[in-house]
């Protein structure tokens, strides 16, 4: 897979130069109301998505992972602004999203694509595969046969001929297919950034392996920068560079990819990494999985979220969140460090505790 | 060796040739595919455009006129001489009133239900669409409407409105605006949430582009079927209408009202007496029936 320490080319709408991050996001906090009772009032508040913070380099993959309800699909709904975040600041390319002087959310929304998780649903049933694709970019100004021969062409790129699906409709075609017509779709406006949310995860093993080949190949020919979201911790190491594990709508580690496969520093990232299964046995852990449930996201746990699962919590735990910072006893590497967000220095070495 | 020939053989496989699959049809053109392989739909079709070329032609096809009649000659049997489907209680040709009857049913059946396929139609996706506030207000105001039966909602409005074919299709306009803005709403407000109109947001496209490209030829399919199935009950509901003295006044034939006045004479001639529920019954039959057909039809997941 391709290395962090490639220099991408740079893109010709680049602004801010090979070092600027593509995406920073700064405290992303996305509370949903919960209505009930009598007259319907307010009862109670989600905590999403807490005060998530990430930068994306460009041309690198960052992959975020966590349980289901974490708040990853949140996440990335958020960036692509289909829902208003509570606060929060978004900054692409340098340029500050909805702010005056920044960049507007349209022009944004041009250089960041997502593809979906369900390829039936984000396929319009009433429109030909050609169609489809080539609709945003008709959308935004390009002839009809532009944009025609434009979809062709991609239809062509994700590997399906374009004499023989371009005029089906979405329930001609298989999953494997029709998830790539979604990234066919999403790279259809020429996007810098694309947000694969649990793109691969309903499709079967065999070709989810074949798509995945595809966005990588993808990623070169087009000069992409990938935000891949998933549960699946194998597939996250096949494609990332950088790693991003959240836990109850907050960050909990993050790093590069070799670092937290190799050595996890926060108790959760251990758990679930322990909770892949492996044939290897020297990757073999005697870490315990979790057990139970994540709490409510209503009412999460105050202090650090993850203290009434993990085995080292200690008092101070519950007082105090953790904030990101470098494993104690290390130095952050400037460009890619590697951070963690606990208190408990025994927990970030991993060692069993009481005993 | 041959062994291993034939093994590396299978194991670099030539690709398979590339066969251009004609193209799908657009859809409206499969849907129209689909309801002539239906023998139902076709025949019932077929009967429909017969009723309403019969009616649309009708000075062709009766040549007597359907207001006047001899008294001599009332409440003549089927099959009689000069009168094949008899004469009514004032001795009028059954046939041509039959005829001329049809275009007004016909009327009171299409025309409400258009109408409130449009103003409902709109109100229900907007309802649908905007969600929230705005779609409340929508949907708390017609569920006033629901508080009262139907056909009674129709007989308060004919009675305040008055008598006669414009206000007894207005009355059924107004009834049958709430169940269609509740059909367009829930068809709505499902597409809505689909992951295809968040890609189309996500890539800049305007609300009202995501409405008339993405949404309409969605939404239009279960709110078309719907409204079909209400011409029918359309039919049904004036030619109560007309019975209870509120729709089309005589001598105008309609046949509800020729129902009515045939009413008395059931014991006489019942089977003459009969012919214009028949009608109503065959006419809406088949507009269910068309309804049905076209549900089926155009279900995308049905096909092949």
């Amino acid at each position: 897979m391709s290395s962090t320490t490639a220099q991408p080319t740079l893109d010709p709408r680049d602004r801010g130069g090979p070092a600027q991050p593509l995406l920073i996001v700064d405290e992303l906090t996305k509370h949903f109301p919960v209505y009930g009772g009598a007259l319907n009032r307010q009862v109670a508040t989600v905590h999403a998505v807490d005060g998530v913070s990430l930068s994306v380099r460009k041309g690198e993959t960052l992959g975020i992972v966590g349980e289901s309800g974490c708040g990853k699909s949140t996440t990335a709904r958020l960036l692509m602004q289909l829902i208003k975040p509570d606060s929060g600041r978004l900054i692409f390319d340098g340029d500050e999203v909805g702010a005056p002087g920044g960049i507007d959310v349209t022009s944004m929304r041009r250089q960041m694509q997502m593809v979906f998780q369900d390829s039936y649903s984000s396929l319009n049933p009433r429109m030909t595969m050609i169609d489809s694709i080539a609709y945003a970019p008709r959308m935004h100004g390009l002839s009809a046969k532009a944009a025609e021969a434009r979809a062709e062409s991609l239809l062509e790129r994700v590997g399906l001929h374009p004499r023989q699906f371009g005029r089906r409709y979405p329930h001609e075609l298989s999953g494997g297919q029709r998830q790539r017509v979604n990234i066919a779709r999403a790279l259809a406006l020429e996007p810098r950034l694309v947000i694969l949310d649990e793109a691969v995860s309903a499709l079967d093993k065999s070709v989810e392996a074949q798509v995945l080949n595809l966005l990588a190949d993808l990623k070169e020919q087009f000069n992409l920068t990938y935000l891949f979201i998933s549960h699946d911790l194998n597939v996250v190491e096949f494609i990332s560079d950088r790693v991003l594990v959240m836990y109850l709508g907050q960050v909990v580690e993050t790093g590069p990819v070799e670092d937290i496969y190799s050595r996890p520093r926060h108790p959760y990232t251990r758990a679930l990494l322990a909770s892949i299964p492996t044939l290897d046995p020297d990757r073999r852990t005697t870490v315990l999985p979790l057990t139970g449930d994540p709490p409510n996201p209503i009412n999460p746990p105050l202090g650090c979220r993850f203290r009434t699962r993990c085995p080292f919590a200690e008092a101070g735990c519950a007082e105090t969140t953790p904030k990101l910072a470098a494993p104690i006893g290390t130095q952050a590497n400037p460009v890619t460090p590697h951070l963690v967000a606990c208190h408990v220095a025994a927990a970030q070495q991993g060692a069993i505790h009481g005993h | 060796m041959s062994q291993f020939q034939a093994i590396g053989s299978i194991g670099v496989p030539s690709p398979p040739p590339i066969v251009a699959i004609p193209a799908s049809p657009g859809y409206w053109r499969s849907v129209w595919g689909r309801l002539q392989r239906d023998p139902v739909t076709v025949a019932v079709g077929i009967l429909l455009l017969t009723i309403f070329f019969v009616t649309a032609f009708a000075p062709l096809v009766a040549t007597q006129d359907p207001t006047t009649g001899s008294v001599i000659g009332r409440l003549q049997p089927i099959g009689s001489a000069g009168h094949w489907l008899g004469t009514d209680e004032t001795g009028r040709d059954m046939w041509a009133r039959l005829a001329y009857g049809g275009r007004l049913s016909l009327l009171t059946g299409v025309a409400p239900v258009t109408i409130s396929l449009l103003i409902g139609g709109i109100l229900g996706i907007t309802a649908g669409y905007a969600g929230g506030l705005v779609g409340t207000l929508i949907m708390r105001t017609m569920d006033v409407f629901y508080a009262f039966p139907s056909i009674l909602l129709a007989i308060a409005i004919c009675g305040m409105l008055g008598s006669g074919l414009f206000n007894s299709v207005l009355a059924l306009a107004l009834v049958f605006i709430p169940p269609m803005v509740r059909i367009s709403e829930t068809v709505t407000s499902q597409c809505r949430h689909l992951d295809f109109v968040e890609a189309a947001r996500a890539s800049g496209t305007t609300t009202s582009q995501i409405i008339r490209h993405h949404m309409l030829a969605n939404v239009l399919g279960p709110i078309l079927v719907y409204a079909t199935s209400l011409i029918s009950l359309s039919i049904i509901l004036s030619a109560g209408l007309s019975f209870l003295g509120l729709g089309v006044t005589p001598p105008a034939a309609e046949w509800g009202l020729m129902l009515n006045s045939l009413r008395q004479s059931i014991y006489v001639q019942p089977y003459v007496a009969a012919l214009p529920g028949l009608m109503i019954f065959v006419t809406s039959m088949c507009f269910n029936l068309t309804a049905d057909g076209l549900r089926s039809a155009m279900d995308v997941r049905l096909a092949h």
